[in-house]
């Protein structure tokens, strides 16, 4: 069954912790990954395979980009799950 | 009339890596030295990469001279007469001619003539590709000897403008020694390649176009994320099969010694792995930087040098880059 938004966001929020150590809390949808939470290319790249195995999900590497804030990353992964 | 019964090799039954040889290069290049014309800074290279130095060797020193230097120690560790080695098997992407190999002239000045000698083009597997094929060529009875190497001069392909991948890379060579054992010492190679990346790591233009004037002096560059990907979840995939095939566990390692990429893939790597503490990971790449095809040999010899693993203990080898290409298996250290 597809997750809701703020079940994706708390897997999320997980991921994002597990990688970094921000905490959990602190991820929220209006966040931007590089601006707001200092979140690395690289460290994205991570959060983005993690996720894709977490919620059965592909998130394509030319889409990452695109992934500027943690809502959209959100919104992403809920369509996907379709 | 009958037909005679052809002869073929008779084989040996194992093979084993008897001793390695590292040369690097001379220049100790440190981040502050190349962080300008890439508008980064040291903190930034540390923490993408790990990198605090890189080894690059200077205008008076040769691939080939590292190559020579790697080999050397090799063969006199090894305690054999290069006379005796039956194949010279050179890694590399950065000889500066097409032909002839670079393995032909380095089999003459170690003192190999006539040996079978030949490059290989794998780029950074290119070492774990040279260990598969000297096990075969020892274990087939093709050859006694095989002198293995991986060497570069990367720092003649580089951009110093270039963000992807130019600040990542040093020079140097290192070198293997494989030949017949009583007991096994290479497991079986898991390898292979994925062509449909090939773009995703090479250089920016091909010889062609540089010679019609499309092209300036081609450096390398990769697509960094791809890349990283790929070399991280892949590879977990090849790291995990190679054990298998081995009869092994990660339990039964002394080491891991991954192609000296980027510290980050090296430490996602192991925790993908879920790598024992007991497990040295190694992590050459802080002070050498990526050497491509030299860096595994490399980082294998500077554990074994600094006592961080002993001979006679497992590691797992894996090097992974451009082709895609990639090769992993199990070592007995020498």
């Amino acid at each position: 069954m597809a997750l809701s938004q703020s079940e994706v966001l708390a897997g999320l929020a997980e991921i994002v912790n597990d990688e970094t150590g921000i905490a959990t809390e602190a991820v929220q949808l209006d966040k931007s990954f590089t601006d707001d939470l200092d979140i690395d290319s690289i460290s994205m790249m991570t959060i983005v395979v993690n996720a894709e195995d977490k919620f059965g999900v592909k998130i394509p590497d030319e889409e990452v980009k695109n992934l500027i804030t943690v809502g959209d990353a959100v919104n992403f992964i809920t369509a996907a799950q379709g | 009339m009958t037909q005679p019964v052809l002869k073929q090799y008779t084989p040996v039954q194992f093979s084993r890596i008897y001793a390695l040889g590292a040369a690097r290069g001379d220049l100790t290049v440190t981040n502050d030295d190349i962080a300008g014309p890439i508008d980064s800074s040291d903190e930034w290279i540390r923490q993408r990469t790990g990198i605090i130095t890189r080894r690059r060797a200077s205008s008076n020193r040769s691939l080939m001279d590292m190559a020579v230097e790697a080999s050397n120690e090799a063969i006199k560790a090894a305690g054999i007469d290069p006379a005796e080695i039956g194949a010279v098997l050179f890694s590399t992407i950065t000889h500066p001619h097409q032909t002839p190999s670079a393995a032909a002239l380095l089999a003459d000045k170690i003192g190999a003539n006539p040996a079978p000698a030949f490059d290989i083009s794998a780029a950074c597997a290119g070492y774990c590709y040279g260990i598969a094929q000297a096990d075969a060529l020892v274990r087939s009875g093709m050859a006694k000897y095989v002198l293995v190497v991986g060497g570069e001069k990367l720092s003649d392909f580089i951009d110093p403008t270039d963000r992807t991948i130019s600040f990542l890379l040093g020079d140097g060579a290192g070198a293997a020694i494989v030949g017949p054992s009583e007991t096994p010492g290479i497991s079986p190679t898991v390898w292979g390649s994925d062509g449909s990346h090939w773009d995703a790591v090479g250089m920016t233009a091909s010889l062609l176009e540089l010679r019609d004037g499309t092209a300036s002096w081609p450096t390398l560059r990769q697509e960094g994320l791809t890349v990283f990907k790929w070399a991280v979840w892949e590879m977990v995939k090849v790291a995990k099969q190679a054990l298998e095939v081995a009869g092994v566990t990660a339990d039964d390692l002394s080491a891991i010694v991954t192609h000296q990429a980027n510290i980050r893939i090296i430490d996602e790597l192991a925790k993908q792995l879920a790598v024992p503490e007991h497990v040295v990971v190694a992590r050459d790449i802080i002070v050498t930087g990526n050497t491509s095809a030299a860096s595994v040999p490399l980082a294998m010899h500077q554990l074994l040098k600094d006592g961080a693993v002993k001979s006679g203990g497992l590691a797992l080898e894996i090097g992974f880059g451009a082709g895609l290409a990639f090769g992993a298996q199990v070592v007995v250290l020498p």
